[in-house]
């Protein structure tokens, strides 16, 4: 466990540290997880030694934004004021990018092949 | 036996107090989701949130003093992005089958998800930084409020607005794709882990077990491109 978390966090500090440097507006933890999935390809001791560990942290993914959620009391007045366009902006995306998503999905796969589904 | 004041006033200074609070919030949101048979709308985070919220008013607590104990738990967002890669791992096989329809899907969701949130936004009247904030909200926690505070926008409101798009994905997405006529269970699943990442996936895989599948490979895509998405689509409104 140890060694998997030592791996996850300087994953995590070389995408910072990268980050910075190059000044792009990516955040360091998602260059660091392209670095770790580069890792796990091309290392397959990688892969095992993150997976259990990894998992654990993934399973209760949701605990983890509790503390910037509850932030929103500072926030109620402006939700208050802005709350039927952000409302309306949040429905409307979803609902189209789900649409847009799988339809494209379907489109192309059709188009180019790409396997079936196992349905 | 001392004052309970006293004793108040030694733990509201300590971080296990607001630590444990949050922990514990969790677990009953957690229960009464499972409950209420994991229906989107009984999400654990909405739960815990409302109910950390009005334990802060009660005890008179600031949201500084809470953060001081509750920072423990949110230092894990980083190191949790990082893990998506184990997902994106697990499933490289079926990702390498379908790669072509997965890119072209990933980044038309995804682009429909950012532009249209900001083209309403914008035409609803929201200033520049609410529109940093509205952004990033269809990617999974961590990298929003990453992006988020990049961009110049809220990370605790983008918390919020990722965790109700969460909930709106999860509740639309069967009648929907059934309205469309998509009988693909990757389609299905892989738009629904782009546009309403984690609690998206969460309900995908208690419909189908390759719609998950899917669903985690669109959200943990979804978090790299959008990274590079949400800077390009807010200079587009600004």
């Amino acid at each position: 466990m140890i060694h998997a978390l030592t791996l996850i966090l300087a994953c995590q500090l070389a995408g910072e540290l990268v980050a910075r440097l190059s000044g792009l507006p990516v955040p360091g933890p998602v260059l660091g997880m392209a670095l770790l999935f580069g890792l796990m390809l091309a290392l397959p001791r990688v892969a095992a030694t993150v997976q259990p560990t990894g998992e654990g942290i993934l399973r209760h993914l949701s605990l983890l934004f509790v503390p910037a959620g509850v932030g929103v009391v500072g926030h109620l007045s402006s939700l208050g004021t802005h709350g039927p366009g952000l409302a309306l902006a949040l429905v409307l995306s979803t609902v189209l990018a789900l649409g847009v998503g799988a339809l494209v999905f379907v489109a192309v796969a059709r188009a180019f092949g790409g396997g079936d589904s196992d349905a | 036996m001392r004052d309970f004041a006293d004793i108040w006033s030694y733990l509201a200074q300590s971080p296990l107090i607001w630590l444990t609070a949050t922990l514990v919030a969790y677990l009953i949101g957690d229960a009464i989701a499972t409950r209420a048979g994991r229906a989107p709308l009984a999400n654990p985070v909405l739960i815990a949130v409302i109910l950390l919220a009005a334990l802060l008013w009660l005890s008179d607590t600031s949201y500084t003093q809470y953060f001081e104990g509750a920072q423990f738990v949110h230092f894990l967002l980083g190191p949790a992005t990082v893990a998506l890669a184990i997902p994106l791992w697990t499933q490289r096989a079926a990702l390498r089958r379908a790669l072509v329809p997965i890119l072209a899907a990933l980044l038309a969701g995804s682009l429909t998800a950012v532009i249209v949130a900001l083209a309403i936004g914008h035409a609803m009247g929201l200033e520049a930084g609410l529109l940093a904030t509205l952004a990033p909200k269809s990617t999974t926690a961590p990298v929003a409020l990453g992006i988020s505070q990049s961009l110049g926008g809220s990370p605790t409101l983008t918390a919020v607005l990722v965790i109700l798009t969460g909930i709106i994905g999860a509740i639309v997405v069967t009648p929907l794709m059934n309205a469309l006529r998509i009988r693909d269970w990757r389609a299905r699943g892989f738009a629904v882990g782009v546009a309403a990442h984690g609690i998206g996936t969460a309900r995908a895989f208690q419909v189908n077990p390759q719609a998950g599948a899917f669903a985690g490979i669109g959200m943990a895509l979804n978090a790299l491109l959008t990274a590079f998405l949400a800077p390009w689509a807010l200079g587009l409104f600004q």
